[in-house]
């Protein structure tokens, strides 16, 4: 039989690589405004973020309402999360910072937000790495499972990152945080019902 | 028999029902990524930015010449920022938080009538009307680098005059040390007002020295023309030493006296914001580099200046002061 809703990955991936593509032409087109890097850097940062949020839910929507199609996306929402990520670092090395090394390591030890970002980024390495069929073959499922659970100190860490950068106004980040720790107890429900002894 | 279709002219039955699926799931797949890429378009801010072209608008006519004329004494020979950029791109927690808020829903504010009150340490306290104010003195162009904590910049060419002359006038009796302002507080048209974001209104301060200094200056307008609502109008302080912050806008209030008056942005965050403020490169800010600063217009970054460039003029000012412990 062929693969069940063979339009969701692809349609997803388009659409969710569309936002990269129009920040792009607003870049070239001069639509960003006044200050059109840190725009740019806040909205790839932001997207980074959603993505791993949503890659997160997957596992609860299958848990609570049964539903698989989300586990058939999983991954892709993980990849094209660290896609905008690795894109949010690579407009702040390169265009921000110019690639002047020692104010870089200077913002990464002195500035905490950017501390925890780019440990965050760091965790997402491996994760992203290792996400292919012959990596979880190569590790064995247990090991690769293990590793994978990387994701929840990574995005806890990026919204700890989106909450210490904003300035006063902290209702964004705390959506983000509520939908995390939202997914979080989720699964821990899930778990306790799961090992409740048979009576 | 002539009419009917050769037989290779049929479509097979499982060929035509590959076909129907082929369209179904092509539609299904154009669907998703449009649901997919338009919701994380809206969710990450992507039509915020498509905002700008009515912001122009609303702010009025479009760029104003620059009229030709001397350099001043105090001019900065950099060239000014863009008006299109010093009008949509503002910091003004009153009208909202996202840089273009302000240029968005400060046509609501109402700038007359307008009187000032000038209070506290005075020979004699007064409530002036800005028109009568405003012809008090001459009023000026100043050229002026503009420094925001969050390590950007501008060029703003400022109409004004100095605050120094106003308080001369106004006569500061021997106990006032200190400046305090206060921004008008009047929710209804000042939409930021009714969320609790920060303590309103708005206060910031200077100490009596620095209030006379003849950088120090109350704008009344930016590019010859009066001050749009974004920018502060229609009576705002200009201390280009200092991060934007210090620079309060839409004043109703100006009071001298013995004590450090408190500052907005020091209630909020003590630890990040100190009354000084001087633009400073060799203290960070938590959350910014201060070392350097992107100005608004360019790509890369530039060094940031102590007090922004103008610390012949005003470190002096300073010289008993540890700015590490004063930021
Ligand atoms: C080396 C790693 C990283 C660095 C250096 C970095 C740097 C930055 C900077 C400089 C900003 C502020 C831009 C500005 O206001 O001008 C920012 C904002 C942000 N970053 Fe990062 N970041 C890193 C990793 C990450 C990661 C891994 C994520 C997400 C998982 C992330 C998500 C965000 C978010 C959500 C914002 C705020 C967006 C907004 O305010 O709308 N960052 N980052």
């Amino acid at each position: 039989m062929s693969t069940p809703l063979p339009w969701l990955k692809p349609g997803l991936v388009v659409g969710a690589l569309a936002p990269l593509t129009a920040l792009a032409l607003q870049a070239a087109t001069g639509a960003l405004g006044a200050d059109p890097i840190a725009i740019a850097l806040n909205r790839l940062g932001l997207l980074a973020l959603i993505l791993l949020v949503a890659s997160l839910m997957c596992t609860p929507l299958k848990l609570f309402f049964g539903w698989t199609w989300p586990l058939r996306v999983r991954r892709a929402l993980g990849l094209l999360a660290f896609t905008y990520a690795a894109a949010h670092v690579l407009l702040y090395s390169v265009v921000d910072q110019g690639l002047e090394l020692s104010a870089i390591v200077a913002d990464v030890v002195k500035r905490p937000f950017i501390t925890v970002g780019f440990v965050a980024f760091v965790l997402l390495v491996p994760l992203a790495w290792t996400s292919t069929d012959a990596a979880v073959r190569r590790l064995g499922f247990e090991r690769w499972q293990r590793l994978h659970r990387l994701t929840y100190v990574a995005s806890s860490l990026g919204a700890l990152h989106f909450f210490l950068r904003v300035k006063k106004d902290v209702s964004e980040p705390l959506v983000v945080v509520l939908l995390l720790a939202g997914s979080f107890g989720l699964r821990l429900i899930a778990r306790a019902r799961s090992t409740r002894p048979a009576s | 028999m002539a009419n009917e279709p050769k037989s290779s002219e049929i479509t097979p039955e499982a060929t035509f029902a590959r076909r129907r699926e082929f369209l179904k799931n092509s539609a299904l797949l154009s669907a998703t990524a449009a649901v997919t890429g338009g919701g994380l378009w809206a969710l990450s801010g992507g039509a915020l930015h498509a905002r700008r072209d009515d912001a122009k608008q609303k702010a009025g006519e479009g760029a104003p010449s620059s009229a030709a004329r001397p350099r001043g004494r105090y001019d900065t020979d950099e060239a000014p920022t863009s008006w299109d950029d010093a009008t949509t791109y503002n910091n003004y927690y009153e009208f909202g938080t996202d840089k273009g808020d302000p240029a968005q829903n400060a046509h609501t504010l109402v700038t007359r009538p307008w009187t000032v009150r000038i209070s506290g340490e005075v020979e004699q306290e007064q409530t002036v009307d800005l028109d009568e104010l405003t012809k008090w003195f001459p009023l000026e162009d100043r050229v002026y680098r503009f420094r925001c904590v969050e390590a950007w910049s501008m060029v703003i060419p400022w109409l004004g005059f100095p605050l120094g002359k106003l308080l001369e006038r106004v006569k500061p009796t021997s106990r006032a040390k200190y400046v305090a302002f206060e921004t008008l507080l009047r929710p209804e048209q000042m939409p930021g007002q009714r969320e609790p974001i920060l303590d309103w209104p708005y206060v910031e301060g200077l100490r009596l020295d620095e209030a006379m200094h003849p950088l120090a200056l109350l704008a009344v307008g930016v590019y010859g023309k009066p001050l749009p609502n974004q920018n502060g109008a229609p009576l705002r302080l200009v201390v280009p030493w200092k991060y934007g912050f210090k620079n309060i806008k839409a004043i109703v209030g100006i009071r001298l006296q013995a004590e450090q008056p408190r500052t907005t942005w020091n209630l909020a965050a003590a630890r990040e914001y100190g009354f000084y403020a001087n633009v400073n490169p060799a203290v960070d800010h938590p959350r910014w580099s201060q070392a350097s600063e992107r100005r608004i217009g360019e790509l890369g970054r530039r060094k940031t200046l102590p007090f922004n460039g103008y610390a012949d003029e005003v470190a002096s000012l300073y010289k008993d002061l540890d700015l590490k412990a004063a930021f």
